[in-house]
């Protein structure tokens, strides 16, 4: 058994051994932006609307409804990071009931890039919405002594990230492999039934803890206090 | 008894021990959380999508808890860092 698809080499490209995180990862990604590009080929106002392009209609619509209800600021970036994150988690979580297919969400590779990217995105969306004074003000915020423990929190909340997609989508596969060795018939099937509803789950929870990290670095204090609703 | 059986049996049990007392605590967490979602949406249907929507993440937010020790009691049992020092060091001394 094999606990990430790190350790599966698809082939050598000019003597660099391609895993198959690596190969699905850019299979995913060609599928979203050659998909996308045809979609919105003939993207004219005289056209009249096709089903495909009206499908993604509704889903960029569901992702800005989605933030604007989080965030107190919603803006076309955050939109773009966002929906990309959960884009890219939700189609390569999906692609798990394509035989062969290993998801490179069950690496913990790439979940960490995913949430590096996070990272390093939560104080740029700050210093451009705030400033680089106002940004830095925030981790002194209640007051001085808080200073280490939002350092500590900005790095915590980054390992949590990685490791709770990581954790979820390898342990649906472990699950599944361990399954078909002991119930072979019919127990992976409902396992991995269960497995795409974690996999839509997490995708949701990762782009949604993105949004809230970002709309907190960007929210003005006075309307961070009027709102109440967490989430 | 062998320093290979020592590990694996430490192992074996130490990987049992970490999801059953990972389980227990979010278990009891996601039942509290769910039931006061529960009645919450109860008392004002009208709210239910913002409570579902707040329920569906801090369930997650609890069971990544529960996700965490099942990551170690993995690697315990599959990527033991332990189990390859032993074997190299039992082929140091046998050969």
């Amino acid at each position: 058994m094999t606990l990430t698809p790190d350790q599966i080499i698809m082939f050598t490209a000019f003597g660099i051994p391609i895993n198959a995180t690596i190969f699905y990862t850019w299979v995913v990604m060609g599928l979203l932006v050659v998909a996308s590009v045809i979609i919105t080929w003939n993207l004219r106002p005289d056209v009249p609307p096709n089903r495909w392009r009206t499908a993604l209609e509704v889903i960029v619509q569901g992702i800005q409804g989605q933030i604007a209800e989080i965030a107190q600021k919603p803006s076309r970036p955050l939109l773009y990071f966002a929906g990309t994150l959960f884009l890219y988690v939700a189609i390569s979580n999906l692609l798990l009931v394509v035989p062969g297919f290993e998801p490179p969400t069950s690496s913990l590779s790439t979940t960490t890039a995913l949430a590096i990217s996070v990272l390093i995105a939560v104080p740029m969306f700050g210093i451009s919405s705030r400033g680089l004074g106002g940004y830095l003000k925030t981790y002194i915020e209640p007051s001085f002594i808080m200073l280490p423990f939002n350092i500590i929190s900005e790095f915590s909340r980054g390992i949590s990230l990685a490791i709770r997609l990581y954790g979820n989508i390898m342990s649906g596969a472990v699950i599944a492999a361990i399954l078909l060795s002991v119930a072979p018939f019919f127990f992976p099937v409902v396992m991995d039934v269960l497995g795409l509803l974690t996999g839509i789950i997490q995708a949701y929870i990762f782009a949604i803890l993105a949004t809230v990290y970002i709309s907190s670095a960007t929210a003005t204090p006075p309307i961070h206090q009027l709102n109440k609703d967490i989430t | 008894m062998t320093d290979l059986g020592i590990i694996a049996a430490i192992s074996i049990f130490t990987a049992g021990l970490t999801v059953s007392f990972g389980a227990i605590g979010p278990a009891l967490g996601e039942g509290r959380a769910a039931s006061t979602a529960l009645s919450a949406i109860a008392q004002q249907p009208d709210a239910a999508s913002t409570l579902s929507r707040t329920l569906f993440v801090s369930l997650a937010m609890i069971e990544s808890t529960a996700i965490y020790c099942f990551v170690v009691a993995m690697i315990l049992i599959f990527a033991n860092p332990f189990w390859n020092a032993a074997l190299a060091a039992a082929a140091a001394t046998g050969g």
